[in-house]
């Protein structure tokens, strides 16, 4: 007779194993995700090796800042990216015929999204280290501000990933879409420059979204304490930026659920473009007699 | 004959365009039922909502007794009983054939033997080779390996041979005739006439939304009834002739030419012949 049906954690869980197989079977998601962040390590690190203030280079500001957008590259980006390239070959639509619950599916994406982060943010810690006189946290409340911050960010980009999956129209648009999204948000947020020093907009701008505050969250992490003068606002801000990151999971988990899409485009949707493009057809038909 | 799929009186509107227009239809418990129709007859948005892919405006729709668009677990338990292959997926590229199977089985309550499936399908010696260095046709009947692992009472096949030489063609319907005889429930949708001849147990015909005619492949559109064809060679030249009395004929014409007939056929019309004066005689 028939038995119960496998629990959602348990297909989620193999679910899981087997995101991890294809990940790694896939060259191009291993060098584009895990790889590029080290290889803009070693040049921004090499070239940039001046101090920025007393016991503090360059250098060490740019790891902290790597490992949050580590977060956003593992989480958002790939997410973001892979969801509609799922979607485009069908595998979304396969996976809703079957008896898998819909939460295995994004248990699976937590799983393959936390260890390809833990194997980025090891491999950046490891260069830093090494090569850019990076200090580990020291103290116990460092490193626990450390684990929070990759927890809550990492949960917070993926969910942001899967909510923005619904943007890209195919494959083809979803990597042209989405990393000039996140390669702006790095700029403004003071990855590749001192945030301190960019134009009062861009901070403005930036502080909006999580990677500022992840950013700096880092900087708390892996900066000696008497950089936070330096900060803008004159100290880490923990608290507001842990309160910044529980809103934008809030936002994010509301539009992720309400907007998430299983399929390709409807019909319904084309037709309803078509004949949105009859009366476009009319205004220029009506227009043409007046060139002459 | 209990019934599998009973649809009543559904219809389904994108704006203002109408692709499913008040149709209706029962399938039986084991058998297969095909539906034919050109590209836009509203065939694959009527079997998507019976897959619970889609919504109808309206109508009455049971799929094993249930209504498809149901939600939640009662959703799950339903999706556990029927399976869909999809037209042209190119996903779990990077898996083995093996892999992919065995994990799609655990997504079921009482999946069949993942190693019965692979050989089922033909894929024994592909077993441990990546999905993407398939071919077209190998690649089908991992989709079909995928769809009945769950051991499905009802089967959605969306263009299943597409790609497929002749001989993998035979190779495919013998499985699927063979997953009719154990009692699995088939709906078809496919190109090719004669696939469903040799399938299907009835079809039905779709045009604009509607279904023009529901038959047995041997009845449909009078086929039965149709005029023959007769052709035979006299003095050197073929000649042919039509007639609603083939037997008649070729009697008379026996005796005409005083016992056997040289190079003599009969043709009667193919499903294909019948299908396109169907739907050629609904365009005018």
């Amino acid at each position: 007779m028939n038995k119960n049906l496998p629990g959602a954690l348990e297909i989620g869980l193999k679910r899981g194993s087997l995101e991890i197989k294809q990940f790694f079977r896939q060259k191009e998601s291993v060098v584009f995700t895990l790889l590029f962040p080290l290889i803009l390590l070693a040049i921004f690190g090499s070239v940039f090796s001046t101090k920025i203030a007393p016991g503090v280079t360059f250098s060490q500001y740019f790891v902290a800042g790597m490992i949050a957008s580590a977060l956003v590259n593992t989480g958002f980006q790939q997410i973001a990216i892979f969801i509609p390239i799922e979607r485009d070959l069908g595998a979304l639509k396969r996976l809703r015929g079957t008896p898998m619950p819909a939460a295995s599916y994004f248990i699976g994406k937590a799983i393959v999204v936390t260890v390809s982060m833990i194997i980025q943010v090891v491999l950046l810690l490891i260069a830093g280290v090494l090569f850019f006189g990076v200090n580990l946290p020291t103290g116990a409340d460092k490193w626990f501000t450390f684990a929070a911050l990759l927890f809550a960010g990492s949960l917070v980009s993926t969910i942001l990933g899967v909510a923005f999956s619904s943007v890209p129209k195919n494959a083809r648009g979803a990597s042209a879409i989405v990393s000039p999204v996140v390669i702006i948000l790095q700029f403004f947020s003071g990855v590749f420059f001192i945030f301190s020093d960019l134009p009062k907009w861009m901070q403005q701008f930036a502080a909006l979204f999580p990677l500022k505050w992840l950013t700096q969250g880092m900087r708390s992490v892996f900066l000696p304490d008497s950089f936070a003068t330096r900060e803008i606002a004159g100290n880490w801000e923990t608290g507001r930026t842990f309160a910044i990151i529980g809103i934008w999971l809030i936002v994010g988990t509301v539009l992720a659920v309400r907007t998430f899409k299983w399929n390709r485009e409807e019909p319904s949707s084309r037709s309803l473009r078509l004949s949105f493009s009859f009366p476009l057809a009319r205004v220029q038909r009506v227009k043409s007699p007046l060139r002459k | 004959m209990n019934a599998v799929i009973e649809v009543k009186n559904l219809r389904k509107n994108y704006g203002a365009l109408s692709v499913v227009k008040g149709l209706s239809l029962t399938i039986n418990k084991g058998e297969i039922f095909a539906i034919l129709g050109p590209n836009g007859a509203g065939k694959t948005t009527t079997v998507e909502i019976l897959e619970g892919f889609r919504s109808a405006d309206s109508g009455e729709i049971s799929v094993l007794g249930t209504d498809p668009s149901i939600k939640g677990g009662a959703g799950l338990e339903w999706r556990n009983r029927i399976g869909i292959v999809l037209q042209s997926t190119q996903d779990t590229a990077e898996l083995t054939v093996r892999e992919a199977i065995e994990h799609f089985a655990s997504y079921y309550s009482n999946p069949r033997e993942v190693d019965d499936v692979i050989e089922l399908v033909g894929l024994v010696e592909k077993a441990d080779d990546r999905a993407r260095t398939l071919s077209g046709g190998q690649r089908r009947r991992l989709d079909v390996g995928l769809g009945i692992i769950g051991r499905p009472e009802v089967l959605f096949l969306d263009e299943p041979t597409t790609g497929f030489d002749p001989e993998a063609r035979r190779a495919f319907w013998v499985l699927i005739k063979n997953l009719r005889d154990e009692g699995t429930t088939i709906l078809l949708t496919t190109h090719y006439l004669d696939e469903a001849e040799a399938l299907a147990d009835r079809v039905a015909v779709m045009n604009a939304g509607e279904i023009i005619e529901i038959s047995t492949p041997a009845l449909l559109g009078g086929r039965a009834n149709a005029e023959a064809t007769i052709s035979w060679s006299e003095a050197g030249m073929t000649k042919s002739e039509k007639s609603p009395v083939p037997t008649e004929f070729v009697k008379a014409l026996s005796e005409r030419l005083g016992g056997e007939i040289p190079e003599l056929s009969v043709h009667r019309p193919s499903l294909e012949d019948i299908y396109l004066s169907m739907i050629g005689a609904t365009h005018e």
